[in-house]
């Protein structure tokens, strides 16, 4: 092995450095600049001659001109394997409660711990037998970790195929022990461990194929999932100005989606509202497990006062993650919040570069790495015939909440839906604040077509009509168009809105959002006969009323059936029989 | 030990090369001409060149003139001495006290573990129904005041810092006039708040480097009361002033500017101040309220954009009063389940009725006819803003509620209200109780 190179600080300008440095290094490799008794880790992001410059993933208080850095040969790499689950890290996967367990209150920089403890002990059990052919990804055994198997995997970065030499039996192993040896064509024998590092920038790539994201991830939104779906593996964006509820909608699809592991980027957003997930998911039992959502769930928290740096490398860190847990044939939503502060770091960097500044002072190449991360999205199927997804959601936080700032548009142009909030519908109080005439989504959804378009088609027509009616007034608009209006918005507010705060209303089940879209297609496509437009509005007041009840009610009780057959007796003395 | 540089290269703006060897990024140092001595702080090394931004302005110094490095970051004196002192943005004393030099401690620590924070849940009574009711203040929260130019947006945060229940007051004040520097001692000192405040000043007339040192300052002070388990509110005025301090040093610098002329780590920058807004799990905690003047009244320009982003929820300070449409206080709903069972109710009822009010006032103004409905509703909605929205309304959120009923009893039915029945019965006032309105 060539031996590593070293440096030395030769220039510091915020939060990058320049290192001279004596024999040859890579592009985004690794190192650590040493401060006194500190080692700070910082990545090479261009080289010039015999310079580096790096960017620091620290505070670089008190640096000086001449300090020595080492680098380390590697890029930029997490630790997976078994233990990440209901685990907090920061971007470089440091866990953070061992953190405080070390340093109190506050972050200090230049330490850095195991992702994983090296000290516990799993029980494995074995799949294979040794003499069998194996190749990257294969599972060789398994460990029980929370709620899944874990699986013992051949490293991904192998190519070909190798030999199982030998292989433990069951028993207890930590991450460190060797429990399993694999022999390569030329002979050269290596060991297999419970966990394996990969270098974060690089997708996994260990499977058969990757296959067209077709079935509905069921969010249990019914606006989403009805109106806007999102498949497993696609990739969709939240982009909305601040206050229209982008943190609270990741939050309740974070709890209800109906997927196997869920991991959080928040990605420098305020601290307050990721101490809201870790403080209360331990505390909420998952229905479909009975176990607490902690326990599916991974935390990468990147908060915006944590170094700018590391805020970039979080979200690879959580895609990482994501793409892992794939390899074992889960399936795994990911969600960032928000990406405007990763391209914001990406800036902030570009500009100590001084790189040729893009639209907005972004850099040119903003466009391809945000396509290139949505890309990790995808589902797989495995060697074994197991698929595996990852599903990306992003939120977008637009500067000016306008919807043509570069992030926004290089986002829209790779994700597969596009849920867009607006400022008028959060003002109103209608939540989600979801605006469904700006919304759209390439998925299919699990309600039928021609409903869903009808579905579509009265929102468009309602709010033609209401912008109508603010030059004409009410008194200007003819019947059949005031009860069009009044259907639109009997849809959006029985439907479309949900109720956060309603253990009920909350969520939504696919079976009940099919059974309920149904009901309501049949009301928007029914004749109704009201003498005036007071009528009209009184009939829609009460049956809107009967309907948000109706929605708090369990799905599939009495008391179900009963506000049923109530809204039906409404019904039927105005729909007009064919 | 500290050597004298002489070997001053360059001077642009406010930022000086000096020739020197073995300094720290972001190193104190202090420059000496003949005017004074000034501190000034290192901002890029490159080789033996040694950028310093001078807090006093370079205004005067000479290329002869003498550098010393102190060998250490900016630092402030805290701890009970400082309480009741007024000090510059570099921390000097404005007032007639004595300069302090113990217990210092860093400026511009590093961040909270964001596991060690505890999400909020006690509220800060501030006597204005506005806040109290319709969008309490947490401890802890971070939380600006939107405003335009000529709004009483000082005379809001000083109102809020007096009646506010909390142990210690950190006032911050950035670019601010004279005539506004006086006003806020004056009132602090009024009000008897001045023995447990600490007013870290900064007005238009001092250099613009010492703006952007104040909130870094006033929080380091902030961080080492509430480590010690006092509940600490700090106040921020104009952070306006500060945005336009660091775009004025970025664009000296020769950065890129990213949108309006603003630096691309403009978010970064404030987030990195607001963020110190904490509850620690087992000792005090800091609230920040500032003030965010938007240039002309627009929401969507840079500063007032990523603050919204940051805090947690706005008050909109308009012609004179908090508006309810546009104020958000996000934590609101972490507190407000907890004082009083009406609370939520009263809270949801009447800005449900505004708003029902607010569409009158179009269609009146609009000359459509004023049904029986509109009209309880205008009567309603000029009770509301006499009585509720006004600024000099001051009083505790229990009266306020019982106002809230009130004004509900005289203005309407209780079914025109749309509250449920059994809550009717057990809020709605009787008819001899109807004494605060009359007051």
């Amino acid at each position: 092995m060539k031996p590593l190179s070293t440096g030395r600080i030769v220039k510091i300008s915020g939060n990058m450095v320049t290192v001279q440095f004596d024999s040859p290094v890579m592009q985004n490799e690794v190192a650590y600049i040493r401060h006194g008794e500190e080692r700070l880790k910082s990545e090479i992001i261009r080289v010039r001659g015999t310079l580096a410059e790096m960017q620091v993933y620290e505070a670089t208080i008190g640096l000086r001109i001449g300090e020595a850095v080492e680098f380390t040969g590697e890029l930029l790499s997490i630790e997976l394997g078994p233990g990440m689950l209901g685990q907090i890290f920061d971007g470089l996967q440091n866990p953070l409660p061992e953190i405080a367990e070390q340093c109190g209150f506050f972050l200090h920089r230049g330490v850095y711990l195991n992702a994983i403890p090296e000290t516990k002990t799993w029980d494995f059990t074995p799949l294979r037998k040794a003499g069998d052919m194996v190749r990257a990804g294969d599972k060789l055994g398994f460990v029980e970790e929370k709620l899944f198997r874990h699986y013992c995997m051949v490293p991904f970065r192998l190519t070909g195929n190798y030999e199982l030499v030998s292989i433990e039996q069951s028993g207890t192993f930590t991450i460190r022990d060797a429990v399993a040896r694999i022999k390569a064509r030329d002979g050269t024998v290596s060991p297999v461990f419970l966990s394996q590092t990969w270098p974060v920038k690089i997708p996994i790539r260990a499977y058969a194929e990757r296959l067209k994201p077709d079935e509905p991830l069921v969010t249990k939104m019914r606006l989403i999932d009805s109106l806007f779906p999102v498949a497993r593996g696609g990739t969709y964006c939240i982009p909305g100005p601040f206050g229209a509820g982008k943190t609270v909608l990741q939050q309740l699809i974070s709890r209800h989606a109906e997927v196997d592991v869920v991991v959080i980027a928040a990605c420098g957003e305020r601290a307050g509202e990721i101490v809201e997930t870790i403080r209360t998911f331990p505390t909420i039992i998952d229905p479909r497990t009975s176990r607490p959502l902690s326990d599916r769930t991974v935390i990468i928290c990147n908060t915006s006062s944590m170094p700018v740096a590391a805020r970039e490398s979080s979200v690879y860190t959580a895609v990482t993650i994501a793409e892992y847990y794939r390899q074992m044939g889960l399936q795994v939503l990911l969600l960032a919040d928000s990406t405007s502060r990763w391209a914001q770091a990406i800036r902030e960097m570009s500009g100590r570069l001084e790189e040729i500044p893009g639209e907005e002072a972004f850099p040119a190449y903003l466009e391809s790495r945000i396509a290139s991360f949505y890309e990790r999205a995808g589902v797989v199927r495995l060697h074994d015939g197991a698929t595996g997804s990852v599903t990306i959601g992003g939120a977008v936080s637009p500067a000016g909440g306008s919807f043509e700032e570069p992030v926004t548009q290089a986002t829209l142009k790779v994700v597969g839906a596009f849920h867009g909030l607006s400022r008028s519908r959060s003002d109103a109080r209608r939540y989600p604040a979801i605006d469904p005439l700006i919304s759209w989504s390439k998925y299919r959804s699990f309600i039928e077509a021609n409903q869903r378009e009808r579905g579509h088609g009265i929102l468009r027509k309602g709010s033609d009509i209401a912008q109508m009616m603010k030059v004409v007034g009410e008194e200007g608009t003819s019947l059949p168009d005031y009860i069009d209006y009044l259907k639109a918005e009997f849809f959006d507010f029985v439907y479309l809105q949900q109720n956060a705060f309603d253990p009920v209303d909350e969520a939504t089940p696919r079976d009940r959002q099919i059974y309920l879209f149904d009901f309501i297609y049949r009301i928007l496509e029914a004749e109704f006969s009201f003498e005036d437009k007071e009528t009209a509005l009184h009939f829609f007041q009460q049956l809107r009323q009967l309907f948000k009840g109706w929605n708090s009610v369990p799905w599939n009780t009495d008391e179900f059936k009963a506000s049923e057959r109530e809204i039906g007796a409404l019904l039927g003395t105005r729909i007009r029989e064919r | 030990m500290n050597k004298l540089y002489t070997s001053i290269h360059q001077i642009i703006g406010d930022v000086i090369t000096v020739e020197a060897e073995n300094i720290g990024n972001t190193e104190l140092a202090e420059v000496i001409t003949r005017n004074g001595t000034s501190l000034a702080q290192v901002i890029r090394l490159d080789e033996k060149r040694v950028f310093l931004q001078v807090f006093a302005g370079s205004r005067g110094i000479s290329t002869g003139d003498k550098v010393r490095f102190l060998g250490h970051p900016m630092r402030i004196a805290t701890g009970e001495e400082l309480f009741g002192r007024i000090f510059n943005g570099s921390g000097r004393p404005l007032d007639n006290g004595p300069d302090l030099t113990e217990h210092l401690s860093d400026i511009g620590g590093p961040p909270v573990n964001p596991v060690k924070r505890i999400i909020p849940s006690r509220m800060i009574r501030t006597g204005i129904p506005m806040i109290d009711v319709f969008n309490s203040l947490v401890e802890s929260q971070k939380l600006p005041i939107f405003s335009i130019a000529g709004e009483p947006y000082n005379e809001l945060l000083a109102r809020i810092g007096t009646q506010a229940e909390v142990d210690i007051i950190i006032l911050g004040g950035m670019g601010l006039k004279y005539d506004d520097y006086l006003f806020f001692r004056d009132t602090l000192e009024e009000q008897g708040a001045l023995a447990h405040s600490i007013i870290f000043m900064h007005t238009a007339a001092d250099p613009v480097v010492e703006c952007l040192l104040v909130p870094d300052i006033a929080l380091a002070v902030a961080e080492h009361f509430a480590l010690e388990g006092k509940r600490v509110l700090v106040l921020l005025s104009d952070m306006s002033n500060f945005c336009d301090a660091l775009k004025e040093i970025a664009i000296t610098m020769e950065q890129i500017p990213s949108n309006r002329g603003y630096p691309g780590d403009l978010y970064s920058s404030l987030a990195s101040r607001y963020e110190k807004a904490v509850d620690f799990e087992t000792a005090g905690s800091i609230t920040i309220l500032a003030v965010t003047t938007m240039p002309g009244d627009d929401v969507t320009h840079p500063i007032p954009d990523n603050t919204g982003y940051i805090t947690e929820g706005q008050f909109y300070l308009k012609n004179g009063v908090i508006e309810p449409f546009g104020s958000l206080s996000r934590l609101k709903q972490l507190v407000n389940g907890r004082t009083r069972d009406d609370h939520r109710l009263i809270m949801d009822t009447m800005i449900q009725l505004f708003a029902n009010y607010r569409e009158t006032q179009e269609k009146q103004a609009m000359g459509f006819q004023m049904s029986t409905w509109d009209l309880k509703l205008l009567k309603y909605g000029t009770l509301f803003e006499e009585k509720m929205m006004s600024l000099k309304v001051n009083i505790p959120l229990e009266k306020a509620l019982d106002l809230g009923w009130e004004i509900l009893y005289v203005c309407f039915t209780p079914e025109e209200t749309g509250i449920k029945k059994s809550v009717i019965e057990r809020f709605w006032p009787q008819k001899h109780e109807n004494k605060i309105l009359s007051k």
